[in-house]
């Protein structure tokens, strides 16, 4: 049973993990969201993701955008690292998104197989 | 894609969104004595001439720039008289939009009502300063959440936390099964 005591309960564990966190800075994850991506099957990546990051505490920030011109790459799961550096996974699916969590999020590896230059690469489209 | 009601609701939800609401509201009467389920989606956004409104659900009118087709409001209308329905979009420039359909609740060609929860947490996380009212009302219960509530009790911590999201999805979908429990009591 959800009730609104757990809120509180959240909120408080919410503002210890800002106070442990350096700097304030975080591993922000965006997704596609727009019909190209929903189509794509964004929505399941979207979902997985919240549900995993919440699950294993990971220490990351979910968020959507719109299409970023991309669509035959969709769905496109953009991750920004602590450090502002920026990768952009491509056909991601709910498995891909979780290890993109537990390989880039957990332990800092880029995956590079999953990333767009990978795609375009085998494409023979660099 | 259009599997259930639901997908058809985040569509009209996404037009609220970008329509610059501060306040959405969504409200389901799922009532088995009159064989109807209503949908209300009323935002506070930037709205519609007549002359926009009355064309809205025409696939080939739309808001946006970037392609001239819009389907949310034609594949709601659609689904409305699919199901022995009724659609309406009432709108006013700089006041706000309304959109109301209904179906016929035990019509064969009706979907399911899908995850409600899942398309509200989704609307939420888009856009993290918009407002949510959402009622869910059987013919002997209801169920109501409000995310300024939520505010108040987070205070200053953000609804976008995957915790807080996930919290919230489980909520409505707690919430509209409590109140669909004890209609069929």
């Amino acid at each position: 049973m959800k009730s609104l005591e757990d809120l509180k309960k959240m909120r408080e564990s919410a503002l210890k993990k800002v106070e442990m966190r350096e700097g304030g800075k975080t591993y922000r994850i965006v997704v596609g969201m727009a019909t190209c991506g929903i189509a794509a099957g964004a929505r399941p990546v979207l979902n997985r993701l919240v549900e995993e990051t919440a699950k294993n505490d990971y220490d990351c920030l979910v968020t959507q955008t719109g299409c970023i011109g991309m669509c035959t790459y969709e769905p496109i799961v953009e991750v920004y690292d602590k450090d502002g550096n920026h990768t952009t996974y491509v056909h991601v699916d709910p498995h891909r998104a979780v290890r993109i969590l537990q390989e880039h999020v957990g332990q800092g590896h880029v995956i590079e197989k999953f990333t767009v230059e990978a795609a375009r690469k085998a494409e023979g489209n660099v | 894609m259009m599997e259930d009601i639901a997908m058809h609701i985040l569509e009209i939800l996404m037009n609220s969104i970008k329509a610059g609401a501060s306040l959405i509201i969504l409200r389901i009467t799922d009532s088995l004595d009159q064989d109807v389920i209503k949908i209300e989606i009323i935002d506070d956004g930037k709205g519609m001439s007549e002359e926009m409104a009355a064309k809205a659900a025409d696939p080939f009118t739309t808001s946006r720039t970037t392609r001239k087709i819009g389907l949310g409001l034609s594949f709601m209308k659609g689904l409305a008289e699919t199901c022995n329905g009724t659609f309406k979009i009432d709108s006013q420039l700089g006041v706000g939009t309304t959109v109301t359909a209904t179906v016929q609740k035990l019509n064969i060609d009706t979907p399911e009502l899908g995850d409600i929860g899942e398309i509200l947490m989704e609307s939420i996380q888009s856009n993290g300063d918009i407002d949510y009212e959402f009622d869910y009302i059987t013919d002997v219960n209801a169920f109501h959440f409000d995310t300024k509530m939520i505010r108040e009790t987070l205070d200053g911590v953000s609804l976008l936390l995957p915790e807080i999201l996930l919290w919230i999805k489980d909520y409505i979908n707690q919430g509209i099964e409590q109140a669909k429990e004890e209609d069929t009591q």
